[in-house]
């Protein structure tokens, strides 16, 4: 038995809910003990709702005007730091309102080093996230004393604690914590394309880089050690899964993640901001919303929920005319109803829904609640 | 000498908030499992209720008892409609902090849509003098009389809540629902309708508090209590979540922490909430189930 599949078979021999891991796995003996056949209907409409989402993605710059082409970047970086939450807070179950921070601290070190330094900006982006993976290790390992709520806690004050320490010690335009790197840094680097048509590209290309890392990493050893001390901290730890190691690690990439996406943000929104005492705490519960939103623990859902969350924080500013101050109400409200109406998130819903056409369709599909069949061990 | 002690009077004053507000956030987590929040927002609201009710010519004290009672019918139904459905261990908790998140977003801009933008002022429920104890030579030490309705009021709502908890038979169906649910239920105890009794107290609490914070300042709006949260959190993160009177005797350590912080560490000018929050990372890493936190065993 291969370490590989430590977790799955373990699962029911202590009685844990058993891992359900996700998505097309590869067509080996050992993966089909976690991944049931997914039925040919159900691979088939995947590969079609793929390609068209590809293409409208590489075509939307060139379809909308510079106004859309940001909204759909910050839709992007929002969906990079969402990511990076899923990772800590999906897959590895540690509970953190504190990635705003993260990012804010990604945000900065892209600034800083812009303005104060004269550096061009597309390296920073790698600094930033070094910078705050390091800090996402330095901060994941109290983490591992703290857990659950109290994390959320701690990981909270993280969050409030960010912007005070900006005014602090960052001094822009004026005196106050804002820095503006000049339009110049973030000129198109490729002949043809727009300035906000490359900060599109750029992005897209970063995100589509950082999950498809994502997406091997909780298919491989270290994503389901991951799972295991998410699901039972305890049984992983008495199975050799080495739970400090994985929960700090997990921690570092989760905070690089955020990082990544606050560097972006700078090109995209062309500031750093540290004058809004409670921005990174906004900041944080978006990415927890869009996770929650496109199904926590799967991997295209928080790329589904920033999409929506940004749609809908758009659309619901100019739905009252003269009522712009009730967009954050009705915005709040359709989370509210969303969690309602789809508890395990959109992806979660689909999956769910095509669990069901694949019943139906297939006699020898499996639901995928039901991820060990018992003629598995042949 | 004297500076030091105003500072910790001070300091006794503001963690009497943090302590009435960490009291309900922890009577909401003791009972539904729920972290509330909103529960800033919550009292926030029911401020500006009760201004809205003292603009109307009723005096300060009537007006916060009826915005008590009024956020006592919305905590209840709060709980009712939008925290119920996602009660029971088979839900994920973290669509609930979504609702309360959710929710903390939309009273925040309710609030400023109903009751305007600009700051409003409270009146104080008591006069803005001042008592001078232990006169000496150079001047004694100055207690404003809202530094001593706030204490008091503290003590009173402390007393209040213990004579409910442990005296009444509410209070007792109260705490047996919190400690096993299902156990309740078994014993003929409505859940349900403690839960919400649960919502609707810590509601009224808030309500108290948010009065109390709002007419001890020049003005208030709709950020009124988002850094005295993060404060409350501390407390009641500090007192281990399920202890009614840690929640208040941390409050009111955290205060005087911060006060003294702010006197007398010139190094952390700007930054003070760097504190409270040392103070949850020390305690939890040390105990980490705060300093007055049941300890848990964890079965697998």
């Amino acid at each position: 038995m291969t370490t590989d599949q430590t977790g799955a078979d373990l699962a029911p021999a202590l009685g844990v809910e058993p891992l359900v891991v996700e998505d097309e796995a590869p067509r080996t003996a050992a993966a089909q003990t976690l991944f049931p056949p997914i039925p040919a209907v159900v691979t088939r409409t995947r590969i079609v709702i793929g390609v068209v989402l590809a293409a409208a993605a590489l075509y939307a710059p060139w379809y909308y005007g510079p106004d859309i082409n940001r909204v759909l970047s910050q839709a992007i970086y929002l969906a990079i730091a969402a990511m990076g939450l899923n990772l800590l807070t999906g897959f590895n179950g540690q509970v953190s309102i504190g990635h705003g921070a993260f990012f804010g601290i990604g945000a900065f070190t892209s600034a800083i080093l812009i303005v104060d330094h004269g550096w061009t900006y597309e390296p920073t982006i790698l600094v930033s996230a070094i910078f705050t993976g390091l800090f996402g290790l330095l901060v994941g390992l109290p983490a591992l004393r703290v857990r659950g709520l109290y994390l959320a806690l701690v990981t909270l004050g993280l969050a409030v604690l960010f912007p005070n320490v900006v005014q602090r010690f960052v001094k822009g335009v004026g005196g106050v914590a804002l820095l503006r790197p000049p339009r110049s840094a973030f000129s198109s680097l490729i002949g043809g394309l727009a300035d906000d048509q490359w900060a599109y590209y750029l992005s897209l290309v970063i995100m589509v880089v950082l999950y498809i890392l994502a997406w091997n990493l909780v298919r491989g050893r270290v994503g389901r050690a991951m799972i295991a001390v998410r699901d039972q901290e305890l049984a992983a730890a008495t199975v050799g899964v080495p739970v400090a190691r994985t929960k700090v690690v997990t921690f570092a990439i989760s905070a690089a993640y955020a990082g990544v996406a606050g560097s972006l943000s700078v090109m995209i929104d062309r500031l750093a901001d540290g004058t809004n005492p409670i921005i990174y705490f906004q900041r944080s519960i978006e990415f927890l919303v869009a996770m929650v939103i496109g199904g926590a623990a799967t991997i295209m859902g928080p790329a589904v929920g920033a999409l929506i969350l940004v749609l809908l924080r758009r659309n619901t500013q100019n739905l009252i005319e003269g009522k712009e101050i009730l967009a954050p109400a009705i915005y709040g409200a359709s989370l509210i109803a969303i969690v309602f109406v789809l508890p395990e998130g959109v992806v979660g819903g689909v999956r769910r829904l095509l669990a069901a056409l694949g019943r139906r369709s297939s006699a020898k599909g499996r639901p995928p609640t039901h991820p060990i069949p018992d003629d598995s061990h042949d | 000498m004297q500076l030091f002690v105003e500072q910790v009077i001070n300091g006794i004053a503001n963690g009497a908030i943090y302590g009435a507000l960490a009291l309900a956030l922890v009577l909401i987590f003791r009972s539904t499992g729920v972290l509330n929040f909103a529960q800033g927002e919550m009292a926030m609201f029911s401020t500006f209720i009760t201004w809205k009710l003292t603009t109307g010519g009723l005096p300060v004290w009537g007006a916060i008892l009826i915005s008590m009672g009024i956020a006592f019918i919305a905590g209840a139904a709060i709980e009712r409609t939008l925290i119920r459905p996602f009660e029971g261990s088979n839900r994920s908790p973290l669509n609930v902090v979504i609702v309360s998140l959710g929710m903390f977003l939309a009273i925040n801009s309710l609030a400023q849509l109903v009751f305007g933008t600009d700051p409003q002022r409270l009146p104080s429920p008591v006069p803005n003098r001042r008592l001078t104890i232990l006169e000496s030579s150079n001047g004694g030490i100055n207690i404003t009389y809202p530094t001593l309705m706030l204490i008091a009021v503290l003590i009173v709502e402390c007393i209040a809540l213990w004579w409910l908890l442990q005296r009444t038979k509410l209070g007792l169906k109260l705490r047996a629902v919190a400690a096993d649910a299902d156990s309740a239920r078994l014993h003929g105890i409505k859940a349900g309708s403690m839960l919400m009794f649960g919502w609707a107290l810590s509601a009224a609490i808030g309500a108290l508090a948010g009065a109390m914070v709002a007419s001890s300042r020049v003005g208030f709006d709709a950020s009124l209590m988002q850094t005295i949260i993060v404060y409350a959190f501390a407390a009641a993160a500090l007192g281990g979540f399920d202890s009614l009177w840690g929640a208040v005797l941390c409050g009111i350590f955290v205060g005087v922490a911060n006060s003294l912080t702010v006197q007398y560490v010139n190094a952390l000018d700007g930054i003070e909430l760097v504190m409270p929050l040392a103070l949850i990372l020390i305690v939890l890493v040390v105990m980490p189930n705060g300093l007055f936190g049941k300890r848990t065993v964890e079965r697998v």
